[in-house]
């Protein structure tokens, strides 16, 4: 451990220590059929440290001020996928966004515009911050996210080289989190479309050496709503929190329909 | 209300529930009723990997397995179990590869294996590589995999179902499972389901800690159900600190980073570890990590301007390791301290992270009444369990393999009983207690909140029933926990609605929360000894004349209404392994 990073450290530390507190307003876009058929946004401003996450302010807003806010949410740290959310018109996890990385200020040092909050897109809202995701699954079931294999099992474990693991290693740290296919324009036009999610779950499987199947799933992406709806706008690539290449793994799909070679 | 029967009812839907369901779905009409969906539970966030001595990599068997899980757990395991547990791994292991788990492999193809906490090759000579993972994300990639197995099999699921009593019926004077009643989220309907056999994999209850690795979710809702209706809970004072949370935040850092050669620190950059774990260093088991770490903190190595944590360095390992086997928790560190690993120590501080104790069971998973009599038709599985193989600590990639083999196990057996037996009757109006709990809450107009009660819990229990305790930190616990109860009757809740309504939830789950708080406090305080994740500064030593049994807590209600809990004990299973001193 060199000195610098040790003076570098004791700077982060104390800033933690000192913990300073600024003032945000949250503008979340709030439903309730139970209260009344229309959606409105509504504004909670609450003092928060930068430092935490937009499910940390959720949390305070619903504890302290408004227990009716609704949203999904459990791991707190991106693992799980229950709270994808558009935060400024972007869909992020809110556990895994930083309110100092989503607020401005203005010159007098004060936070300049709200943060706006509100459900993911082209799914149907049922309460505040929750959709119905069974659609979204339903797409994923449709594509036989499971390994095929036949003949005898082997006794001990498949053998798999080091190079065929890893060529299907991005697509297995989706969290089906819904952020890539919620962001997708032609999801919001057709909801029969496949999305993006699903096609990630299936290349997982198209691309792992172990499975035979994959001439059936890409069949089934060769639907109408399936892969050649997608037209390479990269919202989806821009928004999955775990960082997975997802137009790119679409592209290997379509790639592969044509050559059939995968 | 609406009633539904099916043969098997599996409460959740992480490892241990869906392994369950998996061989229940092929045996008999299942349905997994969890709280949240599938791919939502804490089983994704597991990291480092799960335990079998395939010996892939080096020379390694089953009965080294089991020395080191009984060792590991201070000779509070029961053996025949713990026999069990590591025999089995192999096949588990296996069984998920074979289900397509995309474990990291070795130049050959086979799984690879690396190191980890306790695990050591013939009986404590140096640390042997037995966990078998994919990168950082082992739990991740299980929890997919068998739900792609759920899918594949056509498992029946209801999800955001939240299960809040067990039903029990007397038949000749014996309680037998009758079914479990349900709250829907969606619609704030209550659900009976009348079934043959249940089977809890509700999951942990570390969130009644502040600092904790736990996910929100993770409320003991399973084991406060069962409490509730007179079962006993086992060993409840034993709950693990994992050595390596994020400083302040507990989100965990694998044990796998020090497995891979990460170092912990002190302010003076001391490799401390030396000084307490000669052998196993930074990998000896994880209650002696922790004290450890307080102890170093305590005399004043800390780190920080506070002095409240320590370090994990890893800077010295390469930029490509870190990337190819630690890249999320890199990432972590990078997301929510802005801080690079490659060159930047990372401030940690221990964490609560596993409740070793639950409801008690037998290797077939069947949930026992008190020490000898199983409650017919009743299973439990996975975290909510205790078998016990944990005993008083359980060793790193030991949980992920528990709830795949008693998943496993609990699964076929109670399928099998409800092939043999018919239903019993529900008891008169079902579901009246949750009714009137939902009810409660619902109307009450009393001044106090859940947020602020669950608080004030989860700091007296941090600053309490930690890492160190004694009597009179006990104690204060205890009486703070008696009266976070009495105002927990003066809760009420915002959110009137029938439409997911989480506030109300909230207020279920802090319930759970204090009853097993109190449980948990109560246990602690009668264990007048020292063993495992269990330390009384005032009774530093273990005490095998006195304490070598396991606990078990019952509720008892009075002809006046009062509660209280009668703590009663039960012989631990002793096969080949006498109880040693435990050296690392
Ligand atoms: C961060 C972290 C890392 C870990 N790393 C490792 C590791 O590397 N190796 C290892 O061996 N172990 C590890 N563990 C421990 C291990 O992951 C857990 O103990 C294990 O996954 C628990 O599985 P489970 O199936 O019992 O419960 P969970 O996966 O927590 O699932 C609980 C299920 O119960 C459901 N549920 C809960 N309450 C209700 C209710 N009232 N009604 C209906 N459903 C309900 C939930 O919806 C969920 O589906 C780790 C734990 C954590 C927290
Ligand atoms: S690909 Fe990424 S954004 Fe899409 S569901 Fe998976 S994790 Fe979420
Ligand atoms: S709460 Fe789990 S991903 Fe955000």
């Amino acid at each position: 451990m060199a000195t610098p990073t040790m003076d570098k450290l004791e700077a982060l530390e104390a800033d933690s220590a000192s913990s300073h507190l600024i003032a945000v307003t949250f503008r979340i876009r709030r439903f309730n059929p139970e209260v009344s058929a229309d959606a409105s946004w509504e504004d909670f401003r609450i003092d928060i440290d930068p430092k935490e996450r937009v499910l940390d302010a959720l949390h305070k807003i619903k504890w302290d001020v408004d227990g009716t806010l609704t949203f999904r949410r459990s791991c707190a740290h991106g693992i799980c996928g229950s709270d994808a959310m558009r935060i400024n018109g972007r869909n992020r996890l809110a556990c895994k966004t930083l309110i100092k990385d989503i607020v401005s200020f203005d010159k007098s040092g004060a936070v300049s515009k709200p943060v706006t909050i509100e459900a993911i897109k082209g799914l149907t809202v049922l309460k505040d911050l929750i959709v119905d995701m069974d659609p979204f699954f339903q797409a994923y079931r449709d594509v036989m996210p499971f390994l095929v294999t036949t003949g005898n099992e082997p006794t001990r474990e498949r053998l798999q080289s080091a190079e065929d693991r890893e060529r299907f290693d991005d697509t297995t740290k989706c969290i089906l989190c819904a952020a890539c296919t919620s962001s997708c324009p032609v999801f919001w036009n057709d909801g029969q479309y496949f999305g993006p999610a699903a096609i990630v779950n299936a290349h997982r499987f198209i691309f792992d050496s172990r499975d035979e199947a994959g001439e059936q799933r890409l069949e089934i992406l060769n639907d109408k709503d399936g892969v050649w709806r997608c037209r390479t706008t990269f919202n989806c690539t821009d928004a999955c929190p775990r960082g997975i290449e997802v137009t790119k793994a679409i592209q290997e799909v379509k790639r592969a329909l044509i050559t059939r070679r995968f | 209300m609406k009633i539904h029967k099916y043969d098997t009812v599996i409460v959740g839907a992480g490892g241990a529930g869906m392994r369950a369901a998996i061989e229940s779905t092929k045996r008999s009409r299942t349905a997994v009723l969890t709280k949240l969906y599938p791919t939502r539970s804490h089983t994704g966030a597991a990291q480092g990997g799960m335990a079998a001595a395939l010996a892939n990599v080096e020379e390694d068997n089953w009965e080294w397995h089991t020395f080191d899980t009984i060792k590991g757990g201070d000779y509070l395991v029961d053996q025949d179990a713990a026999e069990i547990l590591a025999k089995e791994a192999i096949d588990a292991v296996l069984d998920l590869e074979k289900m397509g788990l995309p474990f990291n492999r070795t130049p050959d193809g086979a799984i690879d294996q690396r190191r980890f906490g306790g695990h050591s090759r013939n009986h404590g000579e140096a640390p042997v590589r037995r966990s078998c993972y994919a990168a950082d994300r082992t739990g991740h990639m299980i929890l997919q995999t068998l739900y792609q197995n759920c899918v594949k099999e056509g498992v029946e699921f209801f999800n955001e179902f939240y299960v809040l009593d067990q039903l029990l019926t007397e038949v000749d004077g014996v309680k037998v499972s009758a079914g479990v009643v349900a709250y829907e989220l969606a619609t704030g309907e209550i659900h009976v389901f009348q079934a043959k056999a249940v089977i809890y994999a509700s999951g942990g209850t570390g969130k009644f800690f502040k600092v904790t690795s736990n996910a929100h979710t993770l409320t003991g809702d399973g084991q406060a159900a069962c409490y509730r209706r007179g079962l006993p809970l086992e060993d409840m004072e034993f709950f693990q600190f994992h050595p390596t949370g994020i400083w302040r935040m507990g989100i965990l850092l694998t044990e796998g980073a020090r497995g891979e050669g990460g170092i912990l620190r002190n302010k003076d950059g001391e490799r401390f570890m030396e000084k307490y774990a000669p052998v196993m260093k930074d990998l000896a088991s994880r209650d002696v990590v922790s004290r450890s770490i307080y102890t170093e903190i305590r005399e004043g190595r800390g780190c920080g301007p506070e002095g409240d944590h320590v370090y994990l360095d890893l800077t010295h390992l390469p930029p490509e390791q870190l990337d190819a086997k630690l890249p999320d928790i890199t990432e972590f560190a990078r997301t929510y301290l802005g801080i690079e690993p490659y060159t930047d120590p990372i401030p940690i501080q221990p964490t609560a992270h596993y409740a070793m104790g639950g409801i008690p069971t037998n290797v077939q998973g069947e949930v026992l009444a008190d020490n000898t009599t199983v409650v017919p038709g009743l299973y439990a599985a996975g975290e909510v369990a205790c078998v016990s193989v944990h005993g008083a600590n359980r060793l790193g990639t030991n949980s992920l393999l528990d709830i795949n083999v008693f998943g496993r196990r609990s699964g076929i057996a109670a399928a099998e009983y409800a092939a043999k037996h018919d239903y019993v009757e529900l008891p008169e109006d079902p579901a009246s207690l949750v009714e009137a709990q939902v009810e409660r809450l619902r109307n009450s107009t009393g001044k106090e909140r859940v947020a602020t009660l669950r608080l004030e819990l989860q700091e007296c229990m941090d600053a309490n029933v930690m890492v160190f305790r004694t009597e009179q930190t006990i104690k204060t616990a205890v009486a703070k926990i008696a009266e976070l109860r009495e105002r927990y009757l003066n809760v009420s809740v915002q959110d009137k609605g029938k439409r997911f309504n989480t506030d109300l939830l909230e207020a279920i789950e802090l319930g759970n929360l204090l009853d097993l708080a109190e449980v948990m406090a109560t246990s602690a305080l009668a264990r007048k000894e020292s063993r495992g994740g269990h330390y009384r500064e005032d009774y530093p030593n273990r005490d095998d004349v006195n304490f070598m049994r396991h606990t078990m807590a019952y509720r008892e209600v009075g002809d006046d209404g009062t509660e209280s809990i009668r703590l009663d004990y039960k012989p631990v299973v002793q096969t080949r392994y006498q109880p040693m001193e435990r050296k690392y």
